[in-house]
This record gives C-alpha cells, sequence and structure tokens, in this order.
C-alpha cells in the first residue's frame, strides 16, 4: 500500500494522493486478467451445468444406442493428444512473447491453432459419423447431452481460433504491446481452460461411458 | 405454391395474424405507445438533444450515466409491469361464479407470465444493477469501473431483452407458461408458439449483460478500492454489492445452460425435458432454482447494504457490528446456493434430501435476522432523523420480519406440502421481495438521488410515494395471505367460489393504493424537477453522509475526485470530516478517462436482431446478424485508441465551479 | 513455480495491487506437459485394455488421475498460486470448485432420489 496510508500518524492524516500517478483503470492496470479469470470462472459454471446434466441423463438411452457400441477410445486418445500439444505450443509461444519476439509469438499461435483445427476436425469426423449411424442428438436423452456437452466444449475451441486468427493480425500489425501482451494472457487462459473441460470430458463421458 | 415458401423463407411464421389487430386491449396499448413513442421522438427531434443523447448518454462509457439509465429502463419497465398486476388483480376481483371476468385464460396466462418476468428481470435486476454501478465505483474513491466498454455493453444487452419482451405484446404472443417456464409445458409440444421463445431469447440476451455486468462490478471492487481502503474498512454497501455480483456470476451461467438446453429442445427436437425418449422435465426445474433461488439474495443483499447505509447515516452513528453484518452477508452467500430445492420439495426426492434442504433454509434465516438485529441496535440511541429514505428502512422492518417468517414456514417441508402453489407462497414472495427490495430500491433512490443530480426529489410526493407502498401492500397482500391458507392455488383466472370474492375486492384495492404510491414515485421525481431551485444542495453533502461518495460534487464530475481520496478507517468521509478535512483547490493534474464508444449499443442492436429472427425462424436474418455480431465484436477489439487525459486545467476549471468548497463540518 | 514481477518496467506499480498474474517458464510448461501425458495415458490404458477387473476400482483411478490432471493444469499452465492478484484468483478458483461440486452433485444426487423413489419399475443408473 501507499506510504501515505500506512506511514501517516494519527491527527495528521493524508486524506489524497497527490502525486502525479494515477489510480484509475485506463492506464493498464491489472484488472483485466483477474476480471478475466473471474470469466472463466462463469464459464466453467456453464460447464458444470452441462456436465450435471449429462451426470442425470447419461444412462437415459431410451432403447437406443449406449456408450460402449459408439465410442471409439482411440479418437478420443487422437483427439486428447493434439488438444495437450497445443496446450504446450500456446505455452511455448507465451514464452516467446515474454521474450518479446514478435515472430516466434507468432510462429507458435499458428502451431497452436493448426493443432486446434486438427482437433476440430477430428470431433466434427466423429459426430457426423455417429449421425451416420442414427446416433443422432434427437435419438436419446443420453444422445442429446453428449452431443451438447462436448459441442459446446467443441464450439469454445472454435472461437478460440477465431481469436487465435484475430491476434495473430493484431500482432502483425502492432508487435507485442503492452495491450497486445494482455489479450495474449487472457488468450492463453482461455485456451488452458478449455484443456481443463476437456479434461473432465473424456474422462466422464468416453472413458467412464465405455467403462459402465 | 412456389410464392408462398419464398414468403416463408424471408418471413419464417411471421404472417399478417401474427399482429393482434382483432384484441381491443392490445389495440389500444398499441396505439397509445406508438402515439407516446412518436411524441417523444418528435419533442427529441425538435429540441435537437439526438446528439446529445448519442454523445453524452447513449455511448457513454460513465459508470454514474449507466447507473442512471439502468434506473430509467427499470421505472419504465415498473410501469409496464404493474400495469399487468393492476389487470390480474381486476380480473380476479371480478371473475367469480357465472362471471368470465373480462380476460380470455390466454391472455391472462401472458400477463402472469409477462408480470413476474418483467418485474424480476427487468425491474429489480436493472435497478440494483443501475444503484450498484452509480454509488458503489463513489464509495471506493474510484474513477470509474474496471471495464468501462463492458459496462456499456452490459447495459444495452438488458435493453435489447427488454426490448424483445416489448415487441411481443405486438408482434406474435408472450409465453403463457409462468415466470420460469417450466418444462415441459414449455416444450415445443405443448407450446407450439412463438411465445416461449420471446421468453428465453429475452432472457438470454439479458442474462448475458447481467453476467457481464457482474463480473465487472467484482472485478472493480477488487481492484480499483481507494489506497487505505482495506476489505474490511470497505462501506457495507460495497460489500453487499460484492456478495451479490459473485453470486450472480455463479448462478447465471446455470440458467443461462438451462434455457440454452430448453432452447435446443424447442429447436433440434433433442430430449433434456420432454416426457419420451428418456428427457427429464424436473431437471430444468433443478437448474432452473439452482438460478432461482440465489437469485432472490443478488436483489436482496444490496438492498441489506443500502439500509445499512441509511441507517447509518440518519441514526448519525456507525454501524451496529459491521464485522458481523460482513459475515453474515456471506454466510448468506454461501448458504443461498445450497437451499434450491425448497422450490420443489413435492417433486417427490426422497425425506433425507426433503430434510436437508429444509434445514438449509431454516439455517439461512440466522445471519438474516442478525442483521436486523444489527439496524435495531445502530437505532438504538440514535439520534435519529426521519427523512424519507429512513422511514423506509423501519416500513422495511415491520413488513420484511413477516414475509422472513413466512418463509420460514414454507421452509418445512410438511407444511409445504400444503402451501405449495398456493396464494400463500404468491403472497411470502411478494412480502419479501416488496418489503426487502422495492422498499430498499425506492429508498436507495431517494437517498442518492441529490447525489446524482444536485437536488433533493419532492418531499410531499415521496411521502406519498411512501404511504401509498406501504399501507398499499398491506391491503393488498394480507387477504391474499389468507386465502393461500385456505388453499387458494395461484394463476387461476376464475374462482367458482363466490364467498371468495371480498378477500379479492380488498386486494384489487390494495392494488389501487399501491398504484398511488407509484404515481407519487413518479410525480416526486416530475416536481423535483420542477422544483429543483428550492430543493438544490449545493454542499454535495445534504444529508450528513459518512461514506466516499458524499465527499465530492452533486452531482459529480465525469472524474469523481480530482485527487485520489485516501481511506483511513470505515465511514472515511466522517472520518474526512470529524478531522477538519479541507478540500485542495490547486495542484491538478491531468485526468487519465476512458473514451465513449458506440459498439455496445451496435452489439445489442445485433442481438436483439438476431433474437427476433431467430423467434421466427428467419435463418437467413439471424444468420446475418451473428455473423454482424461476430464482426462488430472483433472490429472493436481493433480500436486500441481508448482513452484520453482530462486536461489539468479543465480539472481545475470544473473543480472551481463547485459553489463552494466543501469544509468540514458544512 | 517461480512467479516473477510484471514484466513491464515502465509501468509505475499502482499501489501494490498492479498486474501481479504468474508467468510460466520452460521448465514449468515441460514438467507440466511431461505429467498430463503419463495421467493422461494411464486412465485410457486402464480403460481400454481393462486391466483391473474390478470396474469401480478403475472408476476411481480415472477419476483420480483427472482430478490430479486438473490440479497440474491450473498449476502449471493457469500458474495459480496463493499470490498472484493479491490471492484473489486462488479464492475465485477454490468458490468456483466449491460451487461447480454443489451444481453437479447436488443435482446428480437430487434427480437419482427422484427416479429411485418415483419411478420404482424403470431401471436406473448402473443397469444397462
Amino acid at each position: 500500500m501507499t506510504a501515505q496510508a500506512t506511514n501517516a500518524a494519527e491527527g495528521a492524516r493524508t486524506y489524497h494522493l497527490a502525486e502525479g500517478e494515477d489510480h484509475d483503470h485506463a492506464g493498464g492496470n491489472g484488472a483485466t486478467l483477474l476480471g478475466f479469470w473471474i470469466y472463466l470462472m462463469s464459464d466453467a459454471l456453464i460447464f458444470a451445468a452441462l456436465f450435471a446434466t449429462f451426470g442425470v441423463l447419461n444412462s437415459s438411452y431410451a432403447g437406443g444406442p449406449v456408450p460402449r457400441e459408439l465410442f471409439e477410445l482411440p479418437l478420443v486418445a487422437l483427439n486428447t493428444a493434439l488438444l495437450l500439444t497445443s496446450s504446450i505450443t500456446f505455452g511455448f509461444g507465451m514464452l516467446e512473447m515474454e521474450a518479446g519476439r514478435v515472430s516466434g509469438t507468432r510462429s507458435w499461435l499458428l502451431v497452436t491453432a493448426l493443432f486446434g483445427a486438427a482437433f476440430l476436425g477430428v470431433e466434427i469426423y466423429e459426430f457426423s459419423s455417429l449421425i451416420a449411424e442414427g446416433a443422432t442428438p434427437q435419438r436419446s436423452a443420453f444422445l442429446s447431452a453428449f452431443f451438447t456437452l462436448v459441442g459446446t466444449h467443441g464450439m469454445h475451441v472454435f472461437f478460440g481460433l477465431i481469436w487465435i486468427g484475430t491476434l495473430l493480425v493484431q500482432i502483425g500489425q502492432r508487435g507485442l504491446g503492452l495491450e497486445n501482451k494482455r489479450r495474449l494472457m487472457c488468450l492463453s487462459m482461455f485456451w488452458h481452460f478449455l484443456d481443463i473441460i476437456w479434461i473432465g470430458v473424456f474422462t466422464f463421458v468416453y472413458l467412464f461411458g465405455v467403462l459402465r | 405454391m412456389p410464392e408462398h415458401s419464398f414468403l416463408k423463407t424471408v418471413f419464417g411464421r411471421l404472417t399478417f395474424e401474427s399482429f393482434p389487430i382483432h384484441e381491443p386491449i392490445l389495440l389500444t396499448t398499441f396505439i397509445v405507445v406508438v402515439v407516446l413513442g412518436l411524441g417523444i421522438v418528435a419533442a427529441l427531434t425538435y429540441f435537437r438533444l439526438w446528439g446529445y443523447l448519442w454523445k453524452e448518454w447513449f455511448t457513454s462509457v460513465d459508470h454514474k450515466r449507466i447507473g442512471i439509465m439502468y434506473v430509467i429502463l427499470g421505472i419504465v419497465m415498473l410501469l409496464r409491469g404493474f400495469a399487468d398486476a393492476l389487470m390480474m388483480r381486476a380480473q380476479q376481483a371480478v371473475a367469480f361464479g357465472p362471471n368470465e371476468g373480462y380476460l380470455p385464460s390466454h391472455h391472462y396466462d401472458q400477463i402472469f407470465t409477462a408480470h413476474g418476468t418483467i418485474m424480476i428481470f427487468f425491474v429489480a435486476i436493472p435497478l440494483v444493477a443501475g444503484l450498484i454501478n452509480f454509488v458503489m465505483p463513489l464509495q471506493i474513491g474510484a474513477r470509474d469501473v474496471a471495464f468501462p466498454f463492458l459496462n456499456n455493453l452490459s447495459f444495452w444487452l438488458t435493453v435489447s431483452g427488454a426490448g424483445l419482451v416489448m415487441m411481443s405484446l405486438f408482434v406474435g404472443e408472450f409465453a403463457r407458461t409462468g415466470w420460469l417456464s417450466y418444462a415441459p409445458l414449455a416444450g415445443l409440444e405443448y407450446s407450439p408458439d412463438t411465445g416461449v421463445d420471446y421468453y428465453l431469447w429475452s432472457l438470454q440476451i439479458a442474462g448475458i449483460g447481467t453476467t457481464l455486468s457482474a463480473i465487472n462490478l467484482v472485478a472493480t471492487i477488487i481492484k480499483m478500492r481507494a489506497p487505505g481502503m482495506t476489505m474490511m474498512k470497505m462501506p457495507v454497501f460495497c460489500w453487499t454489492a460484492l456478495c451479490s455480483q459473485v453470486l450472480a456470476i455463479a448462478i447465471f451461467p446455470v440458467l443461462t445452460a438451462a434455457f440454452f438446453l430448453l432452447i435446443l429442445d424447442r429447436y433440434l427436437g433433442t430430449h433434456f425435458f420432454t416426457n419420451d425418449m428418456g428427457g427429464s422435465p424436473m431437471m430444468y426445474w433443478n437448474m432452473v432454482w439452482i438460478w432461482g433461488h440465489p437469485e432472490v439474495y443478488v436483489l436482496v443483499l444490496p438492498a441489506f447494504g443500502i439500509y445499512s447505509e441509511i441507517t447509518s447515516t440518519f441514526t448519525g452513528k456507525r454501524l451496529f457490528g459491521y464485522s458481523s453484518m460482513v459475515y453474515a452477508t456471506v454466510v448468506i452467500t454461501i448458504l443461498s446456493y445450497i437451499v434450491w430445492l425448497h422450490h420443489f420439495f413435492t417433486m417427490g426426492a426422497g425425506a433425507s434430501v426433503n430434510s436437508f434442504f429444509g434445514i438449509a433454509t431454516m439455517v439461512i434465516s440466522i445471519p438474516t435476522g442478525a442483521k436486523i438485529f444489527n439496524w435495531l441496535f445502530t437505532m438504538y440511541r440514535g439520534r435519529i432523523i426521519y427523512e424519507l429514505p429512513m422511514m423506509w428502512v423501519v416500513a422495511f422492518m415491520l413488513t420484511f420480519v413477516v414475509g422472513g417468517m413466512t418463509g420460514v414456514l414454507l421452509a418445512v417441508p410438511p407444511a409445504d406440502f400444503v402451501l405449495h402453489n398456493s396464494l400463500f407462497l404468491v403472497a411470502h414472495f411478494h412480502n419479501v421481495i416488496i418489503g426487502g427490495v422495492v422498499f430498499a430500491l425506492l429508498a436507495g433512490i431517494t437517498y442518492w438521488f441529490p447525489k446524482a443530480f444536485g437536488f433533493k426529489l419532492d418531499p410531499f410526493w415521496g411521502g406519498v410515494s411512501f404511504w401509498g407502498w406501504v399501507v398499499g401492500y398491506w391491503v393488498a397482500w394480507t387477504p391474499i395471505y389468507v386465502v393461500g391458507l385456505m388453499g387458494v392455488t395461484r394463476r387461476l383466472s376464475h374462482i367458482d367460489d363466490a364467498t371468495l370474492q371480498p378477500y379479492f375486492v380488498v386486494a384489487a384495492v390494495g392494488a389501487l393504493i399501491i398504484l398511488v404510491g407509484i404515481l407519487g414515485t413518479v410525480m416526486s421525481i416530475v416536481m423535483g424537477i420542477v422544483r429543483r431551485k428550492q430543493l438544490r444542495d449545493v454542499t454535495g453533502d445534504p444529508w450528513n453522509g459518512r461514506t466516499l461518495e458524499w465527499s465530492t460534487s452533486s452531482p459529480p464530475p465525469a472524474y469523481n475526485f480530482a485527487f485520489t481520496p485516501v481511506v483511513h478507517d470505515l465511514d472515511a468521509w466522517y472520518d474526512m470530516k470529524s478531522r477538519g478535512y479541507q478540500r485542495p483547490m490547486e495542484g491538478y493534474r491531468p485526468i487519465h478517462m476512458p473514451r465513449n464508444t458506440g459498439s455496445g449499443l451496435y452489439l445489442s442492436a445485433l442481438a436483439l436482431v438476431f433474437g427476433f429472427a431467430m423467434i421466427w425462424y428467419m435463418w437467413w436474418l439471424a444468420a446475418l446478424a451473428s455473423l454482424g455480431l461476430l464482426t462488430v465484436a472483433i472490429g472493436h477489439t481493433f480500436n486500441y485508441n481508448r482513452d484520453y487525459f482530462i486536461p489539468a486545467d479543465n480539472v481545475a476549471r470544473t473543480e472551481a465551479q463547485r459553489a463552494r468548497p466543501t469544509v468540514a463540518g458544512d | 513455480m517461480s512467479t516473477t514481477h510484471p514484466t513491464e518496467p515502465h509501468v509505475p506499480e499502482l499501489h501494490g495491487h498492479g498486474d501481479t498474474h504468474g508467468h510460466g517458464t520452460r521448465r514449468g510448461y515441460l514438467t507440466g506437459f511431461l505429467l498430463s501425458v503419463i495421467l493422461t495415458a494411464i486412465p485410457f490404458w486402464l480403460v481400454m485394455t481393462e486391466t483391473l477387473s474390478s470396474t469401480p476400482a478403475t472408476a476411481v483411478a480415472i477419476f483420480g488421475c483427472a482430478f490430479v490432471q486438473i490440479v497440474v493444469h491450473v498449476v502449471y499452465f493457469l500458474h495459480l498460486d496463493t499470490r498472484s492478484e493479491g490471492g484473489w484468483t486462488l479464492i475465485a478458483f477454490i468458490f468456483t470448485v466449491v460451487i461447480v461440486g454443489i451444481t453437479i452433485g447436488g443435482s446428480i444426487w437430487v434427480m437419482y432420489h427422484l427416479n429411485t423413489n418415483m419411478m420404482p419399475m424403470m431401471p436406473l443408473a448402473g443397469s444397462r
């Protein structure tokens, strides 16, 4: 805390900051990162609601297909590997950013985006083959919950890709200024957050589904 | 039929029959609204106010202006919601025995749905958000909120949601499914028309606004307190705002998810909440009430904060038991998340589930009761000044305690089995929401109005408002408690037993008395503006306040404080006054401020178009609008020029204009 | 987890609550990645090869791995620690974990009770 606040003697208190430094947001204090963190917490609750729905409906097969017949674990393992790898590549991108290297940051971001796109591609392939087999979201409450939970995660990855694309352009235009660094840090949190959701998905939906 | 299918592609399911030209009540309302609207537009154009409104208000990122706009939205929607209430009371006062009343049941059902939806989502939430927005940054000595643009966006998203609800009056129908649109009734099978879609999309759009606003306010309280203001030196109102908004962040996502799943059921034919194919309608209730019960506390915690500030100001004492007040607030925040099942004890869950949630519900009354004692002990031996805000506090305590006790009654599962869905329950929640939240909002508006505009509200009409609301509340709801205990259920447009009619006639009279109160509220603002010269306050501190918002001028300058205040004590302004603090008159520095932007308004307008297109199945328009949303959102991030400095000269000029320096003891 | 102070020297420390978010190091990222690969491989291996004969044991094992892996990600990739933002990120995280637990656990408990009470003929979770 400030010197004024702590050192002021009783009776002779200072009641305002007379110095030049500003006590507001506009410059670049860290409210953005905390605010974004809080946003992620609220997004986690959307997923919590979807996980709860899946948990309640995950045996409501309505005579339709059951997880053991539907899920192909090798495909899920591939997807998990893609997403985990994209996490470490993003991490390398952040290290480049901290070192102030524009081209390194952009390259790692691009690699991350490619892994993310591959993940989405595999997911779309999985969804379309399920639908082709007749296991559509309309078939049973279990399948409704499955497609919605996994699909919502996929939509997040999709928006993450759009965000990466936007930042690639912006870093290209303006380099690694304070503003762009802050945005990258938010995006990094977002991307790693999606990893964590995916851990829940592959455990609770796929592995536990096949196990039961 | 190629032409027919072309029209269907363009307009979806919107046809000429969607406009209620055959319903005289709606048509009259429509004409009145159009005439009024055109009149306002003409007046604004005549006085050349569009540019001013656009530059100074609509695109403003100033938390004070956004707060005021929230309050205006809340008051406008209150008039709409109360019109619904009057229509219901009139119908229930006459529809007995052979008399069917004047409202067909499909219309009556829309009215009670719209009344509940509007009163919670577009009256209570905007008013609470408005007061927190206006007051909290001033109380913590900040110059704005943490994310000023987001604040503007949140406000306009709420307006978009309200706009969609209003549209349903004249284009198509609103939901007939009750204010939470329970499945399976709200599913496509039983509600195939646009009503539930209006409900879902308007609340989704407004809900995103509320969540973003909550994130913003929490980040502001955590990061932007004035130096020296530790958490335990923060005004109680800020504490309650913090807890309420933390709760909002925790619950609104669940509501969003529940609505999202219902939307999928209705649009894609999934089976989350259907009766067949394994769906579970009660899961919808479960999720909606995970939101619903804490939402009560999202509203009432800031109300408690308002009462605390007012009690302490008008008794001239520090709040009794500040830290116990803070702990009680935190405890309520956590407990309110584990009581949701008491809204559906009758669902059929086992005894252990019902007793857990019953006991949790009873426990939550303990910290709430502690708060009542804190206010009473603050008043004890204080020099109480019965200005209008303080009168509201007393009325609140007398009214709210009854609501709290009927709530504990309902928390007992066997009692709830008898009273579930009865008018007793309806009377209970109106008791806590009117007696707890509405009284606080009216008290808060009276209390902080001079801060926002530099003059007080008209005291005579304020008194009319007070007595109208308080007397009207009791006359309207006591008979409803009684018939509820007799077993009358809610949402009835017609009752066979004519011996019950006197109760409902008394209730209707009570509603008319509340109408007097509402008109008093409006008139106190109108007459306040008319008599603003007599009611002017030049000190910036008309009530001898104790917290930082009273240390700056009224209305505060755009930058709130020329110098960032330093806090040493709870009740910082009282501390400053009692130690003879002199406001510095020189040495100003340039002040860093955020720039206004129209992006929030554009995004919200596009969200409105998107919602409308989805409701009417105009897929091309929905696609276009979502593309527009994405483009504007990304485009906004390419604007790096978001702030500016107010030059020191300007600050000096603004500060010199204050009628006289705020000196200690005035 | 090394948490260095903000890297931008030209930004004044604003009353001690400036940007104090954690940053990663190469070593930290690699450790996290390695741990997370192991913690992913174990549950996949357990389920795909059916190594453990008992289903409940496998379930406990995979949920245990998931829990540990989430902690690994939060610490090594999201850089959560007790100091960043004056501890507020940690408080927010713990609060969210509690609320998420109540939402998921509470819903499943409540709805399971409903099903056993109200639909005794219907097959329940666990049976297929």
